[in-house]
């Protein structure tokens, strides 16, 4: 008998510790495979610290598989002292509990609060684990999980497989806004930004400097655009950076990527806009088609990064077409 | 669509065969080979041979370049780029070009008759599923060169109506024309990028006709065809076609054609 065991770049082999009773930034260790369970459907989930009272449970930095599980999303939680908040939710109905059992096993704190930090499905597939907490995100990503949840659904089946048995898409039930709240030690902030999504919505934790940055950050991973607007998501990087300098120490968390290259992912995920948006006007100048845009080569700096090409053929499948139009339609001087 | 039925006759032929290899599975001779020889190892080869090339002499060949995707993204636009100038100088340079995909419910993509043009096509198509995508190229000398890639797709293109059909705004612009010539895409070619808006219902969607563009070309003043194509329903909503000529015809372009429901098509291309 053949038992899949798939070795993934996933948590840190880091044993549960207490959360409590630590001073200051723990230091971003390098991450250890972890071996995810096929078999029993265990994507072996293990919490790692990076601050004070702060935890991430990373997703391997790939595409979707069957072999990752679909466990491609960087999670977390913050044991503020007053409840737990949990930052998204993963892909599956299965990630949302075994995610509720890690955190179990980390503090005995309750949840009382989970957050959805934009609308795709590994930010929000894991919400009916988490059916009698407080399930948050902004009124915009409310409105697209509803909208395109049983899309993504039959999407995630066909990719993931037995991952998302019994996973049924569940928004957020509470529309969010903007805010500064203090729960027990913790000063945190919600921020509203757009461009990757029409609502990206960012957590900074103010005393430790943890930002979990959302889609609108990729490490070292070519980013996903279904829901993309390029100039506003320039302006969007712009923006976080330009927070940045007010938080000390500031870590930044993406939603796919190491979690400890997050700075150099807002750099990166400008770079390849830019690239990419100039690449496709250019394109559509000259008249290219899409079958030979798909040919392109690619920058050498973005070559090695994970979901390459497919990531990128997503992309240009879901924009060229528009620059094409332009062209066509004398939208785009001839160069 | 005839091509229910073909099926059937190749499922059966198939399962014939199936039979005489069955013992032996591990043997690759040439003989349990089930695809003809074929390159993709598509079972449906022989059948489709048969089908669209009868008994005339054929080979596979790398001189027909065809290029797709790895994965189709979108099942209901999947951008092929044929090219068969390699054999502009072979048998009489290249008559015709037939586009087929192996596992679409219409297996028939288009017919493109390059004449004056260059013996190259971008265009779109829906697939259902994954499949083989070949372009069969006929020389004036009567032999067919046969290339083709895979196209790995989630699928279902096929069976899903068209944006302009879902929010019925096809009629405002059916037969609508856009073109226009970028100069030296490929060395010293003008390449024309025509568009025209038609939803291109294959008729597998439930209560939706197929209604299609069915014959395309572009004429010069003096009534002269520069290509001719075939359309058919696997073609994608609002075509978007590509071509190459190698000149600049002179004077006033034509672009004409119709729908199957007799709609017309007739629009100037100026350069």
């Amino acid at each position: 008998m053949t038992r899949w065991l798939c070795v993934l770049a996933l948590a840190g082999a880091m044993p549960t510790m207490p959360a409590t009773a630590q001073v200051g930034a723990v230091p971003i260790q390098p991450r250890q495979p972890v071996a995810l369970d096929m078999a029993r459907l265990d994507y072996a989930l293990q919490p790692r610290q990076i601050a004070d009272d702060v935890w991430v449970i990373e997703g391997a930095v790939e595409d979707f598989s069957r072999g990752n599980g679909c466990n491609i999303i960087n999670t977390g939680f913050i044991v503020t002292g007053e409840g737990v908040v949990v930052v998204n939710t993963g892909p599956s109905r299965l990630y949302g509990e075994q995610q509720r059992r890690a955190i179990a096993r980390v503090t005995p704190e309750p949840v009382v609060r989970v957050l959805n930090l934009n609308l795709h499905p590994d930010y929000f597939f894991g919400n009916q684990a988490w059916g009698d907490v407080p399930v948050q995100a902004l009124a915009g990503s409310i409105a697209g999980m509803q909208a395109e949840g049983q899309n993504y659904a039959t999407n995630m089946y066909r990719l993931c497989g037995d991952w998302m048995k019994s996973t049924e898409p569940t928004p957020a039930r509470e529309p969010v806004v903007p805010q500064k709240l203090q729960l027990g030690s913790h000063r945190l902030e919600l921020i509203r930004l757009e461009g990757h999504t029409g609502d990206d919505l960012l957590l900074v934790d103010h005393g430790t400097g943890v930002v979990f940055a959302g889609g609108l950050v990729f490490a070292e991973r070519v980013p996903t655009t279904p829901h993309a607007d390029v100039q506003r998501w320039l302006r969007s990087l712009d923006s976080l950076e330009a927070l940045l300098p007010a938080i000390p120490h500031a870590v930044l968390v993406p939603s796919h990527g190491p979690v400890g290259k997050g700075k150099q992912g807002i750099a990166q995920t400008r770079a390849w806009l830019r690239w990419l948006s100039g690449m496709l006007e250019d394109s559509a100048r000259r008249g290219l088609d899409l079958s030979e845009v798909l040919q392109a080569p690619v920058p050498a700096q973005f070559q090695s990064w994970a979901a390459q090409p497919a990531e990128l053929h997503r992309t240009l499948a879901q924009w060229y077409p528009v620059y094409e139009k332009r062209a066509l339609l004398g939208q785009m001087p001839n160069k | 669509m005839t091509t229910f039925l073909h099926r059937r006759a190749w499922l059966l032929r198939l399962g014939a065969a199936g039979i005489v290899a069955g013992g032996c599975p591990l043997a690759a001779s040439a003989e349990d080979d089930l695809s003809g020889g074929d390159p993709l190892h598509s079972m449906q080869w022989p059948g489709l041979r048969k089908q669209y090339l009868g008994d005339a002499p054929m080979r596979f060949s790398t001189d027909v370049r065809v290029k797709g995707p790895a994965f189709a993204d979108d099942a209901m636009n999947v951008p092929m780029f044929i090219d068969a100038r390699p054999l502009a100088s072979v048998g009489g340079g290249v008559a015709r070009i037939d586009v087929i995909s192996d596992r679409n419910p219409i297996r028939e993509v288009l017919s493109f008759e390059p004449l004056r043009a260059l013996p190259v096509l971008a265009f779109r198509f829906r697939m259902e599923q994954a499949s083989p995508v070949r372009a069969l190229v006929q020389t004036r000398d009567g032999q067919w060169h046969v290339g083709g890639t895979w196209v790995q797709a989630a699928g279902g293109g096929c069976t899903v109506p068209g944006n302009s059909r879902a929010d019925g705004s096809w009629s405002r612009t059916l037969n609508q024309v856009n073109a226009r010539f970028f100069n030296n895409v490929l060395e010293g070619s003008q390449r024309l990028r025509v568009r025209i808006m038609h939803p291109m219902d294959t008729g597998l969607v439930a209560g939706i006709p197929a209604f299609y563009v069915e014959t395309l070309e572009l004429l010069d003043a003096a009534a002269q065809a520069w290509w001719r194509l075939a359309l058919h329903e696997p073609v994608s909503e609002n075509p978007l076609l590509t071509f190459e000529l190698p000149e600049q015809p002179s004077g006033v372009l034509r672009l004409l054609g119709r729908d199957n429901n007799g709609n017309a098509i007739s629009a100037q291309v100026s350069a």
